[in-house]
């Protein structure tokens, strides 16, 4: 092989590989990436927006929550939903209280959803995720119940439980493009 | 004969001495002991060959111990809550540490719902909400992906809380502010793994997901997750371990702790932040005015001093070198101040380390202790010029109900006897 094509092909070779890397690194990675559908990941994907996104079908009742929360939160969260500790208070308090303000789910929280999201995906703490979509439901309606914003026969869905004001909704200031 | 501590320059009140000495000073290294010309050898001993240089020890192994000799270095673990199973927190042990690089066994640890029992070979990682084309990772490949180490410090934003509280707290530099490490964090920049799922021009930020027994979530920024942050799969070199996220973590640089979601299994690319438990109900900083501030991502600029420390005492008077740690969220320390006389007098520290983006800076300075009482502080800048604030000024800002985000100036008050302690000026 004489110089000249030996170099050639070197130059080639160099040349493809910068561009390889290239859009290896910039723009598409390894591309290994399997493409899932997102009706795959419907188990999957838990997480609840407060507009509502996410939400699964179903709906419940304070009153029908009230069953689940008897035999499987209070023990925590108190039989009226006191607490039994300062993080497990989730009923009352008033965030202009003097001293230190007791923030619990209807005192401070801003969305409904995050209840929903929250006792899905966490609660209880010894079994988390081992309540029914629909259980999920009633609970949250029971804890928004006890605290006053909802009657303990209104009927939570995905679209009642989006529509729901917070009480402190308005108590939040964004901060995140402040850096 | 004279005293060669009297010689050196003083550069700030109470015994503080130029940095410069340092180097000449042979002070390296034994954390409180003294040098100087007290100890004369009148009534030594003959030295011996120790008894371990007379046989030989055991040979190479497998996974390597540490001396048994330093086994007090432990992290500080809270007693467990039956509420929160597997809930809570280890500190680390900042007083005994030297350097900037934290050994994964000692750095801090905060979970939710305790440490999954993570199979590698089940795990995936989803990329899925308003992209072009939904995906799933596994492990395997995406050790196949270019990967980036960067040195970062992490801290929950929680830590140092306690300093807001009425009465300063008899504690360490561990039980205190141990809620804070550094490490070599090698992943794939997320912005490779967004990209190939073809992020919609209306996402404005990510749902970032564990897969913990909490399922733990943090909303981030679309522009943050795109710029710096890590699929993090390494810690100092060897695999992320459990207490940390294996197989894989979110890693968010200079950004409070929880935001580093760890056993990361989903991505979830949408219009707004999720709202979820852990940055509405928690990790939100109420003020004074009960408006609570939500998404306060950087940590602040800080310093202290780990040694000498809460609980440790001096021995006797004479020269000890003042080291401790000092890290910004928002970019490299430029400069700590040290002050021997409880803030009256200032003087500039040796930077020992790199001063590096995001990550922990060493810093020393000699000290004559003359007997008495005092209080050592010390003072972090910024490259962009953020000073570390006294206690006083960050609770006129941040009032006392929130808990988070505290970053002012630590003092150890010093007292006739040598004992160390944490206080309030």
């Amino acid at each position: 092989m004489s110089m000249f094509k030996q170099t050639f092909i070197l130059v080639l070779a160099s040349t493809s590989l910068l561009f390889g890397f290239t859009s290896l690194a910039q723009t598409q990675g390894a591309g290994l990436g399997t493409p899932v559908s997102e009706s795959l990941l419907e188990n999957f994907d838990q997480v609840v927006e407060p507009d509502g996104s996410g939400l699964p079908e179903g709906n419940g009742t304070a009153l029908e929550g009230k069953l689940v929360y008897d035999e499987k939160c209070q023990v925590c969260h108190g039989a009226e939903g006191e607490g039994t500790s300062g993080n497990t208070r989730i009923v009352g308090g008033d965030i202009n209280s003097s001293g230190n303000p007791i923030r619990t789910v209807g005192s401070f929280w801003p969305w409904a959803s995050t209840i929903f999201d929250y006792v899905r995906r966490a609660m209880p703490t010894d079994a988390p995720k081992s309540l029914t979509d629909t259980e999920v439901y009633q609970v949250t309606a029971y804890v928004l119940y006890m605290n006053g914003i909802i009657n303990q026969s209104t009927v939570l869905n995905s679209d009642s439980l989006a529509a729901i004001e917070m009480p402190n909704r308005d108590g939040f200031i964004d901060r995140s493009q402040v850096q | 004969m004279s005293n060669p501590i009297n010689s050196l320059e003083k550069v700030a009140g109470n015994g503080l001495i130029n940095r410069r000495h340092l180097l000449g000073l042979g002070l390296g290294g034994a954390g409180l002991a003294i040098t100087g010309s007290v100890m004369a050898a009148d009534n030594a001993l003959p030295f011996e060959i120790p008894s371990w240089s007379r046989q030989p020890g055991p040979g190479a192994s497998g996974y390597g111990t540490r001396s048994s000799h330093t086994e007090y270095m432990q992290r500080l673990a809270g007693n467990p809550n039956p509420v929160y199973p597997g809930g809570g927190s280890s500190r680390s042990p900042l007083q005994y540490l030297q350097g900037t690089i934290t050994p994964n066994s000692l750095h801090f640890e905060r979970h939710h719902a305790g440490i999954p029992a993570i199979d590698p070979a089940g795990h995936k990682l989803v990329i899925n909400g308003l992209v072009r084309q939904p995906l799933s990772f596994n492990y395997e490949d995406l050790l196949r992906y270019p990967m980036v180490s960067k040195i970062h410090f992490l801290e929950c934003s929680g830590n140092s809380g306690s300093l807001f509280g009425a009465n300063a707290s008899d504690g360490t530099a561990q039980s205190l502010h141990g809620l804070v490490s550094c490490a070599e964090w090698t992943g794939i920049p997320l912005s490779t793994l967004l990209d190939e799922a073809g992020v919609l021009p209306e996402a404005s930020w990510i749902a970032a997901v564990g897969a913990d027994a909490a399922s733990m979530g943090r909303s981030i920024p679309i522009n943050k997750a795109l710029d710096d942050v890590l699929l993090a799969l390494y810690q100092n070199g060897e695999p992320v371990r459990p207490g940390q996220g294996y197989p894989m973590r979110l890693f968010v640089p200079g950004w409070e702790g929880n935001l580093n979601v760890k056993w990361l299994t989903q991505i979830k690319l949408t219009r707004g932040p999720s709202n979820f438990r852990d940055e509405t109900s928690k990790y939100s900083d109420t003020m004074a005015d009960r408006s609570s501030l939500q998404f306060t991502f950087p940590m602040g600029c800080k310093s202290l001093i780990t040694s000498p420390s809460g609980q440790m005492a001096l021995e006797r008077r004479g020269l000890y070198q003042v080291t401790g740690i000092a890290w910004s969220g928002a970019g490299s320390i430029r400069r700590v101040e040290v002050s021997a006389d409880g803030g009256q007098s200032w003087a500039d520290a040796l930077i020992e380390s790199q001063q590096s983006d995001r990550a922990l800076t060493r810093f020393r300075i000699p000290w004559q202790w003359q007997g008495g009482s005092t209080v050592l502080q010390s003072r972090a800048t910024d490259d962009k010029g953020n000073v570390q604030p006294t206690r006083d000024a960050l609770i006129a800002t941040n009032g006392l109900i929130n808990r988070y985000h505290y970053h002012g100036i630590q003092s150890w008050s010093v007292v006739d006897s040598g004992e160390v302690r944490n206080v309030y000026v």
